[in-house]
């Protein structure tokens, strides 16, 4: 059981923090198909900070720092590579989904470009290091804490430090879009912008800055993922996980507890497809691996999640609210 | 044809356009030059091209800059890569080399030509069809089932052929039909459906292909995680000794078939009642409800063909005969499925620049691997090409619009100079306006294809 929701937690976190990214945007009124794109970027930008980093015996003594740095490095490369998306949607009032895709493409290329140059490899690892004492040291980031009581030790025993960082954030991020002033206004302009521009409100301002939080929020998920789940490999590919946050975004229907509940709901489909052969249940002092069991494929837990989407949107769309103002690009002579 | 709202669509669309035209004198005066520019359609070219250009410019600049900073790269290195690039199979070494590529290269660009009509045509009627992956993978499931089942001599092997085709195209239509049912029904964002459905037949695929056994899987050839090609079964479409032309590659008729396929769309939409009742309903669902189309059916049609279509495209190129099909797990899906979306995007969604943007596509990516194998960069260089071009494509229509402003200066400049001494300029103008507002409706329900 513990096992379990450890596991969910691992899934459920890339998603929430990447989901509250698209948030971001498509409450600024920028629709941000790119999250899968930025994701990959932040990913590999993450992983070549932390292989670098790694090469300093200090970094591999103090894991959890250099985790931390190659974190904010990730975010901040998601910054700066959605402002390519938010200056054409912004300045230049091109089509976001055209951006979007093309931001999609463009961070596989350069992540694997750049990788296939420098290491004549398809792929990015974040290797065994030697550390202070010469020891080789894998890449591991997990802190280990075994003697704690069961509810803690979901969150205290082999968690990873994103883990907290991402929920910290996550809170703070949705309170200050609810309670600021800022947050206020920016989810004004994804309403009805020239309501807002009457105002006094600066459009343009808060929709860059919408973009740009929302691709710190993606490349960070994006480094999150791959050290978490990805086992520190950056690929050039995250399988499909920005998509899956905007899935899971238009699920919880443009709003931070919907978001929540729906990457947790998603994680734990998810992991259900990586750790069914595993679960058990303890009857009468005899472990029953009850889905072990039941001899279903992999492939049937794999689709589960996906096919419980969709049941679940085809059910709840009818409330589904969306800015109203998103995916056009702003005019100030439009009423 | 008939439909008076056509008439009324297309009026408000070009408003501008006509005005450009309305201006007296003009057309005689500026020479060839202008005159093309007025038609909307050389604009788009233009604008494409522009963006092509640009593409190539920033993967030149990309390769420069590398070639500075590594060591063991020169910089004449980085001036010959582009070239490499440039000359797609071209570059390939050669005679024979080249026509090895260049025949493959064909080939390939069937399967995105079709994945690309899917994407387009959802376009055309306001949708986003990023689900072609699934679909795609869906009629290569149906085709290789058909093709490998029925025995071989039972009936003629062309029969297979056209019954495996069709079972991988209607397989592709019920899947793509699901996200319009969704759109339709429950009123569910198509993008979200369709990726979810992407990664549902991702996994169907698996889990049919696993539970059938070692029927399909290719186990003679110890490639297991790949299904059997269907030439085992004497299945392979027709080449017409095209192959043999093309120095054994698997060039074949399907790039043939799949260009067919894309007049015909480019005729449905334009020159059609129920294409220009999809395209009605991308336009304004609730108008083309008022006018009396059944919006619903509509939305599921469009996506029930872009699926046809994106299996269809599958279906080509499994079978070729001799193309292994991955059947095992997917941790990514398709490329050929997503680089519809370029294809599309770059071809401004016409169906007949749809077949170029998608041999343009292939030709850039041959480029890309001659390039790995002759120099020191790789082969990613020609992804990140056409993912920039695909960035400058977002501003196509920018490019247009600067274009048409360019056009009416000087067509105002021209008239300024023409009238002066003659009858006042403002009357002319607006005389003429009200003459060509007739004729402009009868050229525009000739020209058909504006967007």
């Amino acid at each position: 059981m513990i096992f379990m929701l450890q596991k969910t937690l691992i899934f459920a976190i890339p998603l929430l923090i990447v989901a509250l990214a698209g948030m971001y945007s498509e409450r600024s009124g920028i629709i941000n198909i790119a999250l899968d794109g930025i994701m990959i970027f932040g990913a590999f930008v993450g992983a070549l900070a932390a292989f670098l980093l790694r090469k300093t015996p200090f970094f591999v003594d103090h894991n959890q720092l250099t985790f931390i740095l190659a974190m904010t490095v990730a975010a901040v490369a998601g910054a700066i590579f959605s402002l390519l998306l938010s200056f054409s949607a912004i300045k230049l009032k091109a089509d976001q989904t055209i951006g979007g895709t093309a931001l999609n493409m463009l961070a596989p290329a350069i992540a694997l470009f750049t990788i296939k140059v420098f290491f004549s490899l398809d792929m990015l690892e974040m290797q065994r290091a030697p550390d202070s004492t010469g020891q080789m040291k894998d890449f591991g980031f997990v802190i280990l804490n075994d003697d704690l009581p069961a509810a803690a030790k979901v969150f205290f025993d082999k968690a990873y430090i994103s883990t907290f960082i991402a929920i910290g954030l996550f809170i703070l991020l949705s309170v200050l879009i609810y309670t600021t002033k800022t947050g206020l206004r920016l989810r004004a302009c994804g309403e009805h912008p020239q309501a807002a521009a009457s105002v006094g409100i600066d459009v343009n301002k808060m929709r860059y800055l919408g973009t740009t939080v929302s691709g710190a929020l993606a490349g960070l998920g994006g480094y999150i993922y791959i050290a978490t789940v990805a086992n520190g490999t950056a690929t050039g590919a995250v399988a499909g996980m920005g998509f899956l946050a905007i899935a899971i975004m238009i699920f919880g229907n443009w709003k931070p507890l919907g978001i929540a509940l729906g990457s947790l709901l998603f994680g734990f489909l998810k992991c259900l497809g990586v750790i069914y052969t595993q679960l058990s249940v303890n009857i009468g002092g005899k472990e029953i691996y009850f889905l072990k069991d039941l001899n279903l494929p992999m492939y049937f837990y794999n689709l589960i999640p996906y096919v419980a989407v969709l049941v679940v949107l085809a059910f709840t769309s009818k409330r589904s609210r969306a800015p109203k103002a998103e995916g056009i690009p702003y005019d100030k002579g439009m009423r | 044809m008939k439909d008076p709202a056509k008439n009324k669509l297309k009026n408000k669309s070009s408003g501008s356009e006509r005005c450009v035209k309305s201006v007296p004198g003009q057309a005689g005066k500026s020479g060839g030059f202008s005159s093309l520019l007025k038609k909307e359609g050389v604009r788009s070219v233009i604008a494409s091209v522009v963006c092509v250009l640009g593409g190539i410019l920033v993967g030149f600049i990309v390769l420069l800059l590398l070639s500075i900073f590594a060591e063991n790269v020169s910089v004449g290195e980085a001036f010959s890569g582009i070239a490499i690039v440039l000359g797609g199979p071209f570059s390939g070494g050669s005679g024979r080399d080249i026509l090895f590529q260049l025949g493959n290269m064909l080939f390939q660009s069937a399967p995105l030509i079709m994945t690309g009509l899917s994407v387009a045509l959802a376009f055309k009627t306001g949708l986003f069809n990023i689900g072609a992956p699934g679909q795609y993978l869906m009629g290569a499931m149906g085709a290789l089932l058909v093709a490998l089942s029925i025995p071989q001599g039972s009936v003629p092997s062309f029969v297979i052929w056209i019954l495996a085709f069709l079972t991988g195209v209607v397989l592709g239509m019920i899947w793509g039909s699901i996200p319009g049912f969704f759109k339709a029904y429950f009123n569910v964002n198509e993008v979200i459906v369709c990726i979810m459905t992407n990664w549902i037949a991702a996994n169907v695929v698996s889990w049919i292909f696993k539970a059938t056994g070692d029927r399909f899987i290719n186990i003679e050839e110890t490639k297991v995680n790949f299904i059997k090609k269907t030439s085992y079964n004497g299945v392979a479409t027709a080449t017409f000794g095209l192959d043999k032309l093309f120095a054994n590659s698997y060039f074949d008729i399907s790039i043939f078939i799949a260009s067919a396929i894309a007049i015909l769309l480019y005729v449905m939409i334009n020159k059609t009642t129920f294409g220009y009742e999809l395209k009605a309903c991308g336009y304004n669902k609730h108008a083309s409800k008022y006018a009396g189309m059944n919006e619903k059916r509509n939305i599921i049609l469009a996506m029930a063909i872009a699926g046809a279509l994106a299996a269809g495209g599958a279906a080509l190129w499994c079978l070729n005969g001799s193309q292994d099909f991955k059947w095992d797990t997917y941790l990514t899906l398709p490329a050929d499925g997503f680089n519809g979306i370029p294809v599309a995007l770059l071809a401004g969604s016409n169906p007949i620049g749809v077949i170029f943007s998608a041999i343009f596509l292939k030709y850039i990516g041959v480029g890309g691997s001659n390039l790995a194998a002759q120099t020191s960069f790789n082969e990613y260089v020609s992804p990140l090409i056409v993912a920039v071009i695909i960035y400058f494509a977002g501003f196509s229509k920018l490019i247009k619009d600067l274009l048409a402003k360019q056009l009416k200066k000087a067509a105002i400049k021209a008239d300024k100079k023409d009238s002066s001494g003659a009858p006042p300029a403002a009357e002319t103008v607006i005389e003429d306006k009200t003459q060509d507002s007739a004729s402009g409706v009868r050229e525009d329900v000739k020209g058909g294809d504006h967007e």
